[in-house]
């Protein structure tokens, strides 16, 4: 047989990796036919909302229902008094802690739920609450860790035993009523000793400030229990479904078998839509109730003040070394404000999650951190907001803890990280807090930044302007911000990751279809990454078939195989992993049929791009499509009928996608107005499966890195009232505010994953963070600063120039 | 986010409005663009239960100009302020300004009269109107009148329009001299940390007239005569402009908010100004 197009043709056709493929989910999003969970809209469907605490500490006296009741189109009103025979009036969080569902007795935090109000509409539902009474008894209110960790008021009781001592949490002993857990990761001794006895210790204690992942869409559920056949059908706002519906069966009773749960198109989620809320549980026991469908949606101020926050960390540092500037120590504290309940979503061995990769892209030789949580009058959450756990606030940690030690150096810090990147060769790597570094080419990539940028350039143009400035020619300051960061993703191994004891693998289940098309599953789901489009080009490469004939599926726990969902950028290093292994063992068994049928032995024919080949007789072939409708029509001896496939993947090891971001920022001194003049960002995520989608997902992480970095924030004030409810408030950059991006890359594939990718969503964010606030710094050190406190809001800036003197 | 239940109405005429209004006393409001009210209806902050909607009410639409003065009629939009020629020729500060509110998508529906009869500290058109010395027209069930624009804001939210009284129009005298509208603003869509209206007359190379307001710096828009007053007869130096700055200080009460504490506030006043006044002066 002859083929009529060319073998680079037949390659093209699949349109399988490294080709910029467009994203099959757009047509339906840009043409406003996403189906999301406020889309659905079943018959006799109920709507549910809360009555929320206006108060973030207060003991609950007294709650009437009755007008409420009397309020035309409300059909019930559930309190933790309802819940509590069922034992639902608390919940378990993903961090081994409980949650209230419905205020048991007292609130914690402001906006905290205290009653659900069902109703024939959620017009019905406002009225409702409005109408429940509640009787408050004001508590002290704490919204500062460090108050709380001296404070004689009592949070939680259930902190504090019989004895009048402090109870152990779930990662042991508390030092005190309010304090949850202590962490601890490298050698203490060690490191303090190499410190005390260094050439050169730089100090620093910063603030990473509060703030959230915002998803455009809010968090919701509807809930329908169909009393007949017993089972309880959930479409939520998930990023792990399936975990959501273990989590439902263990707190409900119900059996798993009979619950599924859907995830349908989400609105991104950024981290937010990890862990489990009060809505869900409620939404799922209205519907117990009522014997109806029950709908739950939060407006924004709900999701701002109530569901999951991001950082909220205060970290102290001291990292030592040479006198030519090769560091030798770092030490790390953290207190880390986790709010009224702990709810971070992190594997549950690791409570500070993976902060212990603060030591980032540098060889250094002695490291220990401690990280000890504390409860606060704040909401909870502490969920990884477009990084992997925690990975944000380690990166931010070294990444201005290198930029201060080079101050005390008085040294370039570019040069700083340059001397101290761990080195190609060092690779694989294992850093003094514990992870294995899987691959990694730091000095390559940076030095393709600075050029690209003039760096040289920049700091000459950079000293001329100090100059004017001192001369009285300007009044803008400008300051060039530098990040080179790793990040540890794609959670994880089951050995040392689960949540809940669910092992963190992932999987991919895999039909061909007699004709040639395909449908695979998987336990992830896309919350705007287009795994549609991506998987199915993993899958095009690994069985010949076109990406276009392969339907992607995912959020459906009746259909998908079970994994652990979609964050910490894990999707591609374990379920990539996983699909493309299920695309082999496919692959395996075409073979077998191929030879079957090319009449010659299975070792005598080759994988060439869309077929199986005679080895030496290129001519004599069959097509994957011809395989797989052998599969359906042939009986080959030995050979099962069918074509399909499952693989569960449990990764060997995290992925460490690194890059190399530099910005270069004006900033009005008198206005405190930074501008944004040149953003580059290098990013190698291993194997790029579609160049395309990492530049998009390359510039939405910056620009979440911008607003974190610039102003968006979760401000409380002394009270507990949330300052920053609403999007007038809490900063979401729009087209204006952005800046145009470079992007660029380097290709340095992953050793152990199966097609060498490494994750990219968050990325950006790791290393945005820093780079811009490092700008912001950078334009200040001239005159002294070493280093403030995010967000760089206008005011805030204005006052490191106010008290650098720079107003005169 | 979901408002009270309320009744809504569309009359086909000012009359009909007057009579609702009439009927329904306090209960009832005006809505125009919607654009502030609708929010504080959703946070349940303004409990409207009767809303009378201006849409279908004629002969608010127009903008007219004649040899003396600029006629705007109250339902004309931001968005049509912005994209009216030959305004931008006789009084370019109403564009320049205008484009400096919220985004295309709130321009849209706002309205000059909401802006100006809302009341908010931080809406930009009452200040700008005031260094116009504009005057609004009201009408009411018995007659109408005019009221000052530097006569109109009393308190947030208190303004000289009476609870029966509707904006109709708004008439400028047409300016002249040199133009500037400075805003410092968070983000696309925010309210003003600080903003300034200028509008400069000069004669030979001296400040012959200058009239200066600000925004969201008291609980009203400033209008500061002293600080227009510090610039007439100079060649407005960096001496004149310290001193209108310093008397525009004085005018203003600013309070603290999420965008920075009142010496912040006070600072960037002054610089705003300051912009202000050399950008007129340079167009002057
Ligand atoms: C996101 C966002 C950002 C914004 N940013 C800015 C900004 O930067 N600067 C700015 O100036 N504004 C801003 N606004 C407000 C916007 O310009 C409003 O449209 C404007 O303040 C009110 O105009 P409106 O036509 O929408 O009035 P409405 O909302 O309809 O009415 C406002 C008030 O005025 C009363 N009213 C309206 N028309 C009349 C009338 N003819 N006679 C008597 N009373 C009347 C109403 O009863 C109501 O009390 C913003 C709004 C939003 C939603």
């Amino acid at each position: 047989m002859k083929d009529d197009i060319t073998r680079d043709e037949r390659v093209e056709n699949l349109k399988g990796m490294g080709c910029s493929r467009k994203r099959v989910e757009d047509a339906r999003f840009t043409q406003g036919k996403g189906n999301y969970v406020d889309d659905i809209k079943l018959d006799g469907m109920l709507f549910g909302d809360f009555v929320r605490s206006p108060y973030a500490h207060a003991r609950i006296t007294n709650i009437d229902t009755a007008a409420a009741l009397e309020v035309p189109g409300v059909i019930a009103v559930l309190t933790a008094a309802d819940l509590a025979p069922l034992g639902l009036h608390w919940m378990p969080t993903l961090a081994g802690d409980k949650q209230m569902v419905l205020a048991d007795s007292k609130v914690l935090f402001q906006g905290q739920e205290v009653a659900f109000v069902v109703a024939e509409d959620r017009y019905a539902a406002a009225d409702g609450i409005e109408a429940v009474e509640v009787e408050y008894e004001e508590l002290p209110v704490i919204v500062d860790p460090f108050d709380a960790l001296k404070s004689d008021v009592v949070l939680r009781e259930d902190t504090v035993g019989e004895d009048g001592k402090p109870t152990d949490g779930a990662h042991g002993p508390r030092k005190h009523h309010n304090h949850i857990f202590t962490w601890e990761a490298g050698d203490k001794d060690p490191t303090e000793e190499v410190i005390a006895n260094a050439e050169v210790v730089a100090e620093e204690t910063m603030y990473y400030h509060r703030t959230h992942p915002c998803p455009l869409e809010t968090c919701g559920s509807v809930a329908s229990m169909d009393k007949v056949n017993g089972k309880l059908t959930l479409w939520g706002t998930f990023q792990a479904p399936h975990a959501i519906r273990t989590i439902v069966s263990l707190i409900s009773g119900i059996e798993e078998h009979n619950i599924r749960v859907i995830s349908p198109d989400i609105g991104g989620g950024f981290g937010n839509k990890v862990g489990a809320y009060p809505g869900y549980v409620c939404s799922v026991v209205a519907s117990i109730v009522t014997g109806k469908p029950v709908k739950w949606i939060e407006d924004r101020m709900d999701n701002l003040m109530t569901t999951a926050f991001a950082r909220d960390y205060h970290m102290t540092g001291k990292i030592s070394a040479t006198k030519d500037g090769k560091i030798t120590g770092l030490h790390c504290h953290v207190t880390a404000d986790h709010g009224g309940f702990d709810a971070c979503a992190d594997p549950t061995k690791f409570p500070a999650g993976f902060m212990n990769i603060c030591t980032g892209s540098y060889d250094i030789p002695t490291a220990y951190l401690e990280v000890d949580g504390v409860y606060t009058n704040k909401a909870p959450g502490g969920v990884s907001y477009r990084c992997s756990f925690r990975v944000t606030e380690a990166v931010y940690f070294i990444e201005r803890m290198i930029e201060v030690l080079a101050i005390k150096l008085n040294m370039d810090a570019a040069e700083l990280r340059r001397i101290n990147f761990i080195k190609k060769e060092q690779f694989p790597y294992t850093a003094a807090l514990g992870w294995e570094y899987d691959s990694g080419d730091y000095h390559t990539a940076w030095d393709k930044a600075l050029e690209t940028v003039d760096y040289n350039g920049l700091r000459a143009e950079q000293e001329q302007r100090v100059a004017d400035f001192k001369a009285g020619k300007t009044r803008k300051l400008m300051g060039i911000g530098l990040s080179f960061f790793t990040e540890i993703v794609g959670a994880g191994p089951v050995k040392n990751c689960d949540i809940l004891g669910l092992g963190m693998f992932d999987s991919c289940e895999i039909r061909i279809h007699p004709t040639g098309s395909a449908i695979a599953r998987l336990g992830t789901i896309s919350q705007g990454q287009g795994h549609a489009t991506t998987f199915a080009q993993i899958l095009a490469s690994e069985i010949g078939l076109p990406a276009d004939s392969i339907t992607i599926e995912e959020g459906d726990t009746d259909t998908a195989p079970y994994g652990l969902g979609t964050y910490g950028s894990r999707s591609t290093p374990v379920a990539g992993a996983a699909t493309a292994m299920a695309g082999r063992k496919i692959r395996a068994k075409a073979q077998m049929i191929a030879a079957y049928l090319l009449e010659v032995h299975d070792n005598d024919v080759e994988f060439d791009v869309d077929r199986f080949v005679v080895k030496g007789a290129p001519e004599r072939f069959k097509t994957m499509k011809e395989i797989a409708f052998a599969a359906y029509n042939q009986a080959i001896p030995g050979v099962e009928p069918g074509l399909e496939a499952v693989s569960y993947y449990d990764p060997p090891n995290m992925t460490y996608p690194f890059g190399a971001y530099i910005c270069v920022m004006d900033i009005d001194v008198d206005t405190g107005v930074p501008e944004i003049r040149r953003f580059y960002a290098l990013d190698d995520c291993g194997t790029r499966i579609n160049p395309m989608i990492i530049e998009g997902q390359v510039h939405g992480g910056l620009t979440e890195a911008l607003a974190v970095a610039l102003g968006q924030e979760i401000a409380y004030d002394d009270m507990g009232n949330c300052k920053t409810g609403t999007l007038m408030d809490f900063f979401l950059p729009t087209a204006w505010e952005v800046p145009n991006y470079e992007t660029d890359y380097t290709v340095t594939p992953s050793p152990h994953h199966p097609i060498g990718a490494k994750g990219v969503g968050e990325s950006p964010h790791v290393g945005g963070v820093p780079c811009f606030s490092n700008a912001v710094q950078d334009a200040f050190r001239p005159f002294g600063n070493t280093h403030t406190n995010m967000p760089h809001d206008h005011w805030r800036i204005w006052k490191t120039a106010s008290d650098l003197g720079l107003h005169g | 986010m979901i408002p009270v239940a309320f009744e809504y109405y569309r009359p086909k005429d000012m009359a009909g409005v007057l009579s609702l209004l009439e009927e329904h006393g306090d209960d009832a409001r005006v809505m125009a663009g919607g654009h502030s009210l609708i929010p504080m209806m959703k946070l349940r902050m303004a409990d409207v239960s009767h809303l009378i909607d201006l849409q279908d009410v004629d002969g608010m639409s127009e903008i007219e100009i004649d040899n003396d003065a600029i006629r705007i009629g109250a339902m004309v939009t931001q968005a049509d302020i912005i994209d009216h020629p030959e305004l931008a020729k006789v009084a370019p500060i109403l564009r320049e300004a205008a484009l400096q509110i919220a985004d295309p998508q709130v321009r849209y529906m706002g309205t000059v009269g909401g802006n100006v009869a809302n009341g908010d500290p931080g809406n930009d058109m009452p200040g700008l109107m005031q260094c116009l010395d504009a005057n609004f027209t009201v009408i009411g069930p018995d007659d109408e009148r005019e009221i000052p624009a530097r006569d109109f804001y009393e308190a947030a939210y208190m303004t000289a329009r009476e609870d029966e009284e509707v904006l109709t129009a708004v008439t400028i005298p047409r300016p002249a001299g040199g133009y500037a509208y400075e805003k410092q603003k968070r983000k696309i869509g925010d309210y003003a940390t600080a903003a300034a209206a200028v509008q400069i007359v000069k004669d030979g190379d001296k400040c012959a007239s200058a009239s200066i307001a600000m925004t969201n710096l008291s609980d009203t828009p400033i209008y500061s005569e002293a600080a227009g007053a510090a610039l007439v007869g100079t060649s407005v130096d960096d001496a004149a402009l310290t001193a209108a700055v310093a008397a525009m200080w004085g005018d203003i009460d600013p309070t603290e908010d999420n965008r920075g504490p009142v010496a912040f506030k006070n600072h960037v006043a002054g610089i705003i100004l300051r912009r202000a006044i050399e950008r007129a002066w340079s167009r002057a």
